[in-house]
This record gives structure tokens, sequence and C-alpha cells, in this order.
């Protein structure tokens, strides 16, 4: 198909082999299976270790939570919603990259998203894990707040408030972890059932049996497998839009200035892109790095995503300045007062550090040295999550500590547990990642084997016996 | 090996236009055949003439019907079980639930599907069928594209496919064998292991659901439902300059629908007050749905004292003790509005007319019970509340 002399790098039509090298098909296997059965190499142990550290501050820190109250956060009045409200959103945003991965350039056929692709959908689903912990940790008593979030028939007759964004994000969030899970778990099916015929030890090969449920690689089954694949691809996309439009109604829909605007839910849309693609930016350098995965996410791969972290940077810059000229347009005073407060205000730095990290960084990937640069992509990605969860912390703490009422304004300081909380849920995430990594097939077998340059039958011969064209993959 | 009866007979194939040229050969000539690619191969389909997956039919209508289930279920919630007027909406806000509709349908469409294209279509989980184990399979996992004819198909006969898979171009011919007996194997109810592995099972879900229940609740900081740091009624403030804990609102506010309660102890409100509501049918529904949110936690459903909280906080008194059955409807009045003892009052929470609905019912359960409970037991309660009254101070 594609021969080597072509120029990939700088004829932007032509579409360079997936799969760099050429490897065989049971090589592919073997590359890709290589990290799940040999002992983890020194730098494995250092990241788990270093991740590990991480959770048990966290640990601690919620475990003190708990024990002596939510007093020991800095949360006040009126800022009641500050760090954990601020990291849930910020956790959620990251988990869209995956589904975006995974579900929207599936239907684009982007196939570069192949290589990245299982492995970005892992990273959702340990996203919402993560940030599914903050709201039920801000309730203070998770324990019970966690049954208390569903409508079941109970003793008080009581039921939840439908009509509220923060049930309404109860469903959007558990819907998307569900659906993420389920798209994770039907692209596993298959490498499960390689694994399942690869396997040399008797508990292995029991274990991969049961999780493959017997696949038998009939195109009969895979006849409707791709039917699916290509559903859910397309129901996980409306609920990838749908999943921060309403993490951003429960700002959008409250009255208060800042928060009461119509652009946010594309503005949180296009900002967890952003943060997410950045932290798949971040963690795929460093397990390419520690499972010595260099050929199979090329370089390519990461500077197309460079390219749309610029894209969806700019988006930001855009609804950043949008919301500034909307407060003066409007003529607001309030409106007016809240976004002036929010850059020239008192907390200015946080305001400056987002809109730097956000908007003027990343035009740096304009030069294409920097986008295929390794070391200056990790620290403009790394910037980018700074940026981003300054954001959240922005929109969340400035509108509140200065609200309607002045004799109320109050002045949010974090406390040390609110930043060993944080830090534990980074620790939580990337402890997550880098077992995934060791214990599943990070890269889609049958995905990657199917992208080949060899993988596909030649046109030739392509429907010799009824000529119906069926080019739809 | 005297069972072993042949299944299918294989071929590998190492290209996938090896493969298709196959299938489009056999697929005109065979019915009960498969071909097993390590990843899908394109076109296929059509060469195995297979008409297109209709999954996507079963998505759009479970989909549409649990939105449909969902919009009744929110609605019976919110208009006919308990309406409650929330932010100025109308009961029937219409518009406030269609996220949730659509989270339900993308949800239920999604995985019902998976389910059931899993278990109907793919009937799994199978990992008995007698392709399993085979070398043909571990190849086609790997790196081959294999073919395989049925025994049972009408028209398999061993040479003629053989020759058929040579013709072609196979790069490896072999049987698959199964053995009855194994396939028809059917799980015994009383088998040891099966009988063992479930009890096992319910001895563990009792234990811990048991421990869960009755230990790990009253361990720290689960049980502190009695020693919150709070500020009580007339207990002096570190927080507030003028060390009150009360707040007092700015001179001259009034709540909306404020009435003055003017009763600072149960006898003068028994002496005084009077009953403004007849017991109606309407009026205990009311009252019993209000008993049954705020009352119910620590007086039992029928005010029997059967507190739901096990013990992390005292049990409310059985209600139907004689004692309260003298009780006068102002009495219960002025203690569900002010409190008594731990209960805190509820002024702020249930409005006049539902505080008079729950007298009402109270009545009802008094009488449903009907005798009143032998003295000593009635003592035994009031020296019971009276000693948890003084605990709590």
């Amino acid at each position: 198909m594609h021969t080597e002399s072509k120029d990939f790098d700088n004829d932007l039509r032509l579409e360079p082999p997936i799969v760099e090298g050429s490897r065989s098909l049971k090589e592919i296997d073997d590359a890709i299976i290589a990290p799940l059965n040999r002992i983890p190499n020194i730098k494995f142990w250092i990241a788990l270790g270093f991740t590990l550290t991480l959770l048990m501050t966290g640990a601690v820190a919620l475990g003190l939570s708990f024990y002596y109250g939510t007093g020991l956060w800095g949360n006040n009045n009126p800022v009641g919603w500050a760090f954990p409200i601020v990291n849930f959103v910020f956790w959620v945003g990251i988990g869209h990259a995956g589904t975006l991965i995974s579900a929207i350039l599936f239907l684009l056929r982007q196939r570069w998203r192949n290589g990245i692709a299982r492995f970005a959908e892992a990273m959702t689903i340990f996203a919402v894990i993560t940030a599914l912990i903050f709201p039920l940790i801000h309730t203070g008593r998770p324990w019970v707040a966690a049954v208390y979030l569903l409508p079941y028939p109970n003793q008080h007759s009581l039921w939840v408030n439908f009509t509220s964004p923060l049930l309404w994000d109860v469903f959007a969030v558990s819907t998307y972890f569900t659906v993420s899970f389920v798209f994770w778990y039907v692209g596993l099916i298959p490498d499960f059932a390689v694994l399942r015929d690869r396997a040399t030890g008797k508990i292995k090969k029991l274990i991969y049996s049961l999780f493959s449920l017997g696949w038998r690689f009939s195109n009969r089954h895979w006849k409707h497998y791709e039917m699916m694949y290509l559903i859910l691809a397309g129901m996980a996309t409306p609920l990838v839009l749908s999943v921060h439009t309403i993490v951003s109604f429960d700002f959008a829909v409250s009255i208060l200035p800042g928060w009461h605007t119509t652009i946010f839910p594309p503005y949180f849309v296009a900002g967890a892109i952003f943060s997410g693609f950045a932290m798949v930016q971040n963690s795929l350098i460093v397990i390419r790095k520690i499972f010595d995965m260099e050929d199979l996410i090329p370089m390519r791969t990461l500077e197309l995503m460079n390219k749309i972290i610029l894209l969806t940077g700019m988006m930001v810059g855009y609804a950043y300045s949008m919301e500034f000229f909307i407060a003066w347009y409007s003529g607001n005073q309030p409106e007016t007062f809240t976004f002036v407060n929010r850059a020239f205000g008192p907390y200015w730095w946080a305001y400056w550090i987002m809109f730097s990290c956000n908007v003027f960084i990343p035009q740096l990937f304009w030069f294409k040295k920097i986008r295929r640069n390794l070391f200056v992509m990790f620290i403009i990605a790394a910037l980018v999550n700074v940026g981003m969860w300054f954001e959240r912390f922005v929109i969340t703490v400035t509108s509140l500590s200065r609200d309607f009422l002045p004799s109320s304004w109050a002045y949010f300081t974090p406390t040390i547990t609110d930043f060993a909380i944080l830090i534990g849920s980074f620790g939580l995430f990337f402890t997550l990642v880098l077992l995934f990594v060791r214990v599943l097939p990070a890269v889609s077998i049958a995905e990657i084997k199917a992208v080949t340059s060899k993988g596909q039958p030649s046109h030739a011969h392509i429907h010799i016996s009824n000529g119906k064209s069926n080019e739809a993959h | 090996m005297n069972n072993e009866k042949l299944y299918a007979l294989t071929a590998l194939f190492d290209t996938p236009d090896g493969i298709m040229k196959a299938a489009d050969a056999i697929s005109g000539q065979y019915s009960r055949f498969d071909v097993n690619t390590p990843y899908p191969v394109h076109g296929m389909d059509d060469a195995m003439k297979l008409t297109p997956s209709r999954i996507g039919y079963f998505t759009i209508s479970i989909g549409l019907a649990c939105m449909s289930l969902m919009l009744y279920f929110i609605f019976w919630t919110n208009n006919v079980d308990y309406p409650q007027i929330i932010g100025g909406k109308p009961f029937f806000a219409f518009p406030t639930y269609v996220p949730i509709m659509f989270e339900i349908t993308i949800l239920t469409g999604a995985v019902l599907s998976v389910a059931m294209m899993i278990s109907v279509l793919f009937r799994f989980p199978n990992n008995a069928h007698p392709l399993h184990d085979s070398g043909y399979m571990k190849a086609v996992s790997s790196d081959k594209y294999g073919i395989y004819i049925e025994a049972k198909d009408s028209n398999f006969d061993y040479a003629k496919v053989e020759s058929l898979y040579k013709e072609l171009g196979a790069i490896e011919i072999s049987p698959v064998y199964y053995d009855e007996e194994e396939l028809n194997w059917t799980p015994q109810t009383w088998d040891p292991k099966f009988v063992i592995g479930t009890l096992g099972i319910a001895a563990f879900t009792s234990f811990s659901v048991y421990m869960h229940m009755n230990k790990v609740l009253f361990l720290p900081p689960f049980n502190w439902m009695m020693e919150q740091p709070r500020a009580d009624y007339g207990e002096e403030s570190e927080f507030f300059a003028d060390t009150y804990s009360m707040r007092v609102a700015p001179a001259g506010t009034i709540a909306r629908g404020f009435m003055p309660y003017t009763y600072d102890n149960p006898d003068s409100a028994a002496k005084y007050l009077s009953n403004p509501t007849v017991p109606t049918e309407e009026n205990l529904k009311l009252g019993q749905r209000k008993f049954t949110s705020y009352c119910s936690p620590c007086h039992g459903n029928l005010a029997e004292g059967a507190s739901r909280l096990r013990g992390q906080m005292p049990p409310g008194p059985d209600l139907r003790a004689e004692m309260y059955q003298n009780f006068e409807d102002g009495r219960f009045y002025h203690t569900i509005t002010k409190g008594k003892g731990i209960m805190s009052g509820y002024e702020a929470q249930i409005t006049r007319e539902e505080r008079w609905a729950i007298v009402n019912y109270i009545r009802t359960l008094q009488k449903a019970y009907g005798v009143p409970a032998p003295k000593e037991e009635t003592e035994a309660v009031a020296e019971n509340m009276d000693n948890n009254t003084e605990a709590s101070n």
C-alpha cells in the first residue's frame, strides 16, 4: 500500500502505516502481551512506588477527614463548593478525552487512534472513578450519601429530586462510567481470547477464559460485534457531550453571576477535551517509556494529539474572551463585576495562571519541532493540566467568594488536607493506569492487527461473488 | 477416545485473500460453516453471504422503551406519589426531566444491547465449545485465518471437503473432535462441590452482612450521630463576638408564613391549644406521609418505638402506650414543634397543618393498637425516655 519513500511528515494527505516497522501478526501479539508476562523492570517499580506514595497521602488525609469531619478542609461560607467540586469537575473532564479518542475518532475513521484507544478508554474509566470520589466525600458521610443518591423506594417515602442539576449529574456521570466500562470490556473480549490461547499457567488460563466468555473469533460473531461497537461509539458520542454539559448545568442553572451563562456547556466540553488530551499525552509519554512501546505508539500519534490540544486550547481561549465580552455587552452590573473581579480581584493569580497555561502556552504547538519534541510536549501538557485545574478553581471559587451580598464575602484558603486529597487523587489515577498496563493489553490487539499493512484483503478480491460494496469499515 | 465424534473439518489460510476466496467458494455449497479470523476482515460478510446485523433495532427500541418508563417514573414521583414545589417549578416540569431521560436511553440502550448480544446472539459464556483448546483455535487467535465446515452439514463429506480445502490452497487441514458425553453434561443440583460452594457463599454473605449491620456501623466514625460538634440552644459560642450561639435575625425580620408560637412549655400548650383539623381521610394520609418521613426513623412505622437507627441514637418511645394515649393533642403538637429531650423541634421542616395531621395520625395508630399496654411496661418506657433525656443533657 504505502512505500517507505513517501514523505509522511510533510504531505498531510498521506496516511502512514499505523504500526511502525513491519511486524508480523505474531510479533504484534508478542509485543503487546510482553508487559503482562515478564516481571516488570525497575522503571515500573519506581513509578508504582511513587504513585502509591501519592495514593497513601490522599488515603491518610481522607481517613482523617472522615474521622474528624470536613472541618479539616478549607471550605467556608460562602465558598462551600471548594476543592472537592473543583477536583470533581477536573477529573470528569480528564475522562472525556478517552471517549473522544475511542468513539468520536472511531466514527470519523481516524485510524491513528487504534494504537491509543484502549489506553485512552482505560484512562476515562479511571478518571471517572477518581472523579466520583469527590462529590461523595463532599457530603461528609459518603457511606450514607452513596445510597441516598439513587431513587429507591424507602421507608421515609421520599424520592430524589429529579428536577435538580445535581441529580442529573448523578445520572450523567454514572451512565458515563457504565457505558465507558461496557465499551471498554466489549473491546477487551477478543483480546482476552488471545491471552487465553497463549496462557501457560492453569490459573491464568482460567481467568482469561472467564473474561473472554468463550470468544471464538467467529465471523458470525464479528458481524454483530462490529455493529455493536459502531452503535456503542455512536451512543458514546452524544453521551460524552452530555456529561460535561450536565456538569456545567450544576453551575449554569444557578443564578450566581459568572455561572449563569449559556456558553457554559460548549465551553466545558471543549475544556474537558483539552485537559483530557493533555492528560492522555502526559500518561502516554510516561507509559511509552516505561513499557518500551515506542513503535506501537508512534511519534505521529503524539503529534496529532498535540494538534488537537492546540485546537481545543484556542476554543477555550475563545470562551474566556467571550465571557468577558458578554459581561460587558450585557450591561449587567454583577456580571461585569464578577469578571473584572476574576482577572483583577483577590484571585488574579489563579486567573492568570489559568489564562497563560491554557491560552498562551499551547500556542507553542504551532511549531513542528515543538510538536515532535517529547520533553517539551510533556511540559506543555503538564502545564495545560495545571491551567485546566485552575480554570475550575477560578470558576468555582471566585464566583462563590464574592456573590450578591458583600457582607458575606470571604476569601477561600485551602488547607493541607485539601492538597493531600488532591495529591491522593493523582496517586489513585496513576496507580490504576500503571496496574492496567501491567495486567491487561494496553493496545487493542484485534484493532491493531486489522490496520497492519497486509491485514485486509486486496481490493481485487473483495466482493467477487455479488459485487455489493461494503467499504464502510 | 471411544466417545469422540467428528465436529468439523478445519482449514487454515495465511492471507486474508486466501480466506476470502475460500469463504466465497464454500458459502455457495455449505450452510453450516464458519470463518474464524483474528480480527474482522473487510467484506467477509458478503463472501459468507451473511445478512447485515440488525442489532441496532433492538438498541433503539429498548432505549426508547426505558426512556418512556423513566419519564413515567419521574412523572409519578413528582406528580402523584410525593408532589413537592421545588424552585417554583410546576409539578410536571418536563424540560428538567429531559437530561435524565436522555441518560437513561443511552444507559439502557448500551447495556441491554450488549447483554442481549452476548447472551442471546453469541450464547456466551460458553467455554466448552469443541473448537476451544484446539490447535486451530490457537492459530486463528494469533495470525492465521481459518474456516471450518461442520460434520452436521447435509452436504458434508470428509474426502470432498478435504480436497476442496486443498484446492483452495489451505496451509493446514485438521479435523476437530468432541466428546459427546462431555458436551451433554448437565449440572447436578446435589453435586457435593456445588452444594458446598453455595453454602460457602451463603455463609460468607450472611457473615459479612451481619458484621456490617451489627459491628462495623457501631465503630467510630459511623456511630457518631450523638456526638456531633454543634452549637446547642442557649450555649455559649466561641465563634461569634456576642458569645451567643443562637443567632437572632435582624430586627424587624419576619419569615414568610410566620405565625408566632407563644407556648413555652408543653403544659400550657396542652391546656390552651386545641386541634383545628378534622381527621378526614385526606388529612390522615397527609399525616401518614409526614409521619413516615420525619417521625418513623426513631419512633417506628407504627409509632411502636422500633427505631431504625439501631442504637446509634436512643430509640423513641412507644407512642401507643397508655401515657401517650392520655396526652392532649396540644402536648403532642408542642413536642413536634419544639422538640423534647434529644428530639429536636420540627418547626422549620413541618408546617402547622402537617403537624396537626401528624397528631391525628398518631391518634389513629393508637386507636388501631387499642388496649393500652400493661402499666409496668408504660412506666418502664417513660423511665427509659427520662434516662435518655438526662443522658443527652
